[in-house]
């Protein structure tokens, strides 16, 4: 027997738990406040009191960015199925389905934005970690195209921690490719990209679309990057230094233009649209 | 098997060796002692003939990974210098440094010019340390970058060759923009106006692959393999179990021969048996031969079709449904 076993309980359990409605509070994990979930909410998902910016899923990203009621979803009707049989690959699409909401990891469609119609993409960390298969490249694929072809700026927001979707394989990678060849036609065209980033965007995201934006606009804290810090922990065996891949720490080496906390984002996207077009 | 690659048997190869060793034994033995021994000595040779087809004409996915990564495999500037007549290398991203992980230069084959690019793993460990073991800084990703652009004014076609783990996962690589370096080149060689031809020689890691790996055409070794993720990494988050690395690469269909049937590659350039490290001249040969024969076709179309071309060839990949409940 150990010698600081303990043989009987000292810490007497509560007779009964007291019932706390799910979804009620929300612990925040930067600063360990407890928030009430509508003030969180009020505030855009934002940690009133360290400014840790929480996930928020692609809808209602698209309501806070977009004017009022704008949004009209491009419905691309394609879906995701398992052309490799992936092993597990249809659980997790059901998974995600039923966290977020939504039918893949992407929403796109048009709205304006300060009056101004804009086309846009939103990827959703929720749903397999916003990771890029063949629908989520044919459906921004298809956006950058529209916004070609009714010449309107093109707005993609992030959060693709995920990078190309494994459980695709190199199909995951072609993506990478088919849209970054629909952002140079944009750009040879005239074509404005706006790439905002937020928490987390790595992998094959960061390194076709969401690094390439015109202007890139990225969220206070968001893990931006190419390979994923513990890939990069096992590989070098040394400590980080602070704030490494961090959005900041994008800003202070050149990599994205502007760090923007997330109310200030629709204002800073109109500011630019006014200024460019 | 020569001397040097009987260093490095893979597990699945050792029967073979094990054969092979035992018939070396027998002519030792008939020499020394001045005895008759070929009628036993054939007969283990025919058995060895049908072992090496058993093994190397059923070679499971992992097997290949094994042989992708074979310390004596062919690495780029090798086969360079054989395939091409003449060629010279260059060097520097002009911006920051000269990245030994990706390499690039002139190259001739009869009358026709290339840049060329590839990733160039070492030949030895210490090599290898120069080289960081193929795994590019993005200042490679620009050198290839670099010189894709003077290709383009030349009018050079480009052949890349594609041997590496993956782009470095390190602190500098990523505060330089490793993820831009290659979505730039993404972006340039989905437009380039010259002919742009793949060949994936050993391990196509991911996007450090794909980061010089755009193409008219893509050509892959017979026992090279391209995957989204390692086979290790995959297992680790499929599985939480590094050790099932098997069932990992069957898993991600990253042979050429998977890649071929799901319209990734365009052809498949074959390898003497066993390996190309087997017969590196004429592993060399055979990637020539298939780089002519492609390069004749490409050179007689136009730049703007040919950008045009291959704008479709990427904009139709991808493998999806139109019915949600089918």
């Amino acid at each position: 027997m150990g010698w600081f076993e303990r043989t009987y309980n000292r810490i007497k359990k509560g007779k009964k738990k007291i019932d706390v409605p799910d979804g009620l509070w929300t612990k925040c994990v930067n600063c360990s406040e407890i928030i009430y979930n509508k003030t969180l909410d009020d505030n855009l998902r934002v940690c009133p009191k360290c400014g840790y910016h929480f996930y928020i899923g692609a809808r209602r990203r698209i309501e806070i960015t977009l004017d009022k009621d704008s949004f009209v979803e491009y419905n691309s009707k394609i879906y995701s199925h398992n052309p490799l049989d992936f092993p597990g690959y249809e659980e997790k699409l059901k998974k995600g389905e039923q966290t977020t909401g939504l039918d893949e990891a992407v929403v796109i469609g048009e709205g304006k934005l300060g009056g101004k119609s804009v086309a846009i993409g939103v990827t959703d960390f929720g749903f397999m970690g916003g990771s890029m298969g063949s629908v989520v490249g044919e459906r921004l694929t298809i956006i950058i195209e529209r916004a070609i072809e009714k010449k309107l700026p093109l707005i993609i927001i992030s959060g693709s921690g995920g990078g190309a979707r494994m459980q695709e394989g190199v199909l995951s990678l072609m993506q990478m490719v088919k849209t970054s060849s629909a952002i140079a036609e944009l750009k040879s065209k005239g074509g404005l990209y706006i790439s905002v980033l937020t928490n987390p965007t790595m992998g094959g995201a960061m390194a076709s679309f969401a690094s390439r934006g015109d202007i890139i606009i990225a969220e206070p804290g968001a893990l931006l990057g190419f390979a994923g810090p513990r890939v990069i922990m096992q590989t070098i065996k040394q400590q980080m230094p602070k704030n490494f891949q961090k959005a900041e720490s994008l800003l202070e080496h050149g990599m994205v233009d502007l760090v923007v906390e997330r109310p200030n984002i629709r204002p800073t996207l109109i500011k630019i649209l006014n200024f460019l077009l | 098997m020569d001397q040097q690659s009987q260093r490095y048997v893979l597990d699945f190869e050792r029967p073979i060796a094990e054969l092979e060793r035992k018939i070396q034994e027998l002519k030792n033995l008939a020499k020394r002692e001045g005895i008759d021994l070929s009628e036993e000595i054939q007969r283990m040779e025919n058995r060895l003939q049908k072992l090496e087809a058993e093994t190397f004409l059923n070679l499971t996915p992992w097997q290949r990974v094994q042989l992708a990564r074979h310390p004596l495999r062919p690495k780029t500037l090798s086969l360079v210098n054989m395939i091409f007549d003449e060629w010279m290398q260059l060097h520097g991203d002009r911006l920051y440094s000269d990245d030994q992980a990706i390499v690039g230069g002139f190259g001739r084959i009869n009358a026709y010019r290339f840049v060329f690019i590839g990733h160039q793993k070492g030949e030895s460990i210490k090599e290898n340390l120069k080289r960081n073991f193929g795994m590019a800084h993005p200042e490679g990703y620009r050198k290839a970058n670099r010189l894709m652009s003077l290709a383009e004014r030349f009018g050079l076609p480009i052949i890349s060759f594609i041997d590496t783990p993956g782009a470095y996962p390190g602190i500098e690589a990523e505060q330089r923009g490793q993820a831009e370096a290659i979505a730039a080149n993404l972006e340039k060689m989905s437009h380039l106006k010259v002919p742009i031809i793949v060949v994936i020689i050993g391990e196509g890691g991911s996007g450090g692959a794909l980061g010089i790996g755009v193409g008219d055409k893509v050509l892959m070794l017979e026992n090279a393999i391209y995957s989204v993720i390692s086979p290790e990494g995959c297992a680790a988050i499929l599985w939480k179990d590094q050790t099932k690395v098997e069932e990992a690469a069957a898993a991600l269909k990253l042979t050429a021969q998977d890649l071929l049937k799901l319209g990734i590659i365009d052809k498949i350039v074959p390898e003497p048996r066993g390996g190309a490290h087997r017969d590196i001249e004429k592993t060399a040969n055979n990637i020539k031969e298939a780089i002519l024969e492609e390069i004749k076709i490409l050179s007689e179309i136009s730049p703007e079709e040919l950008v045009a071309k291959r704008k479709e060839k990427y904009r139709k990949m991808g493998k999806f449904r139109s019915n949600k409940d089918e």
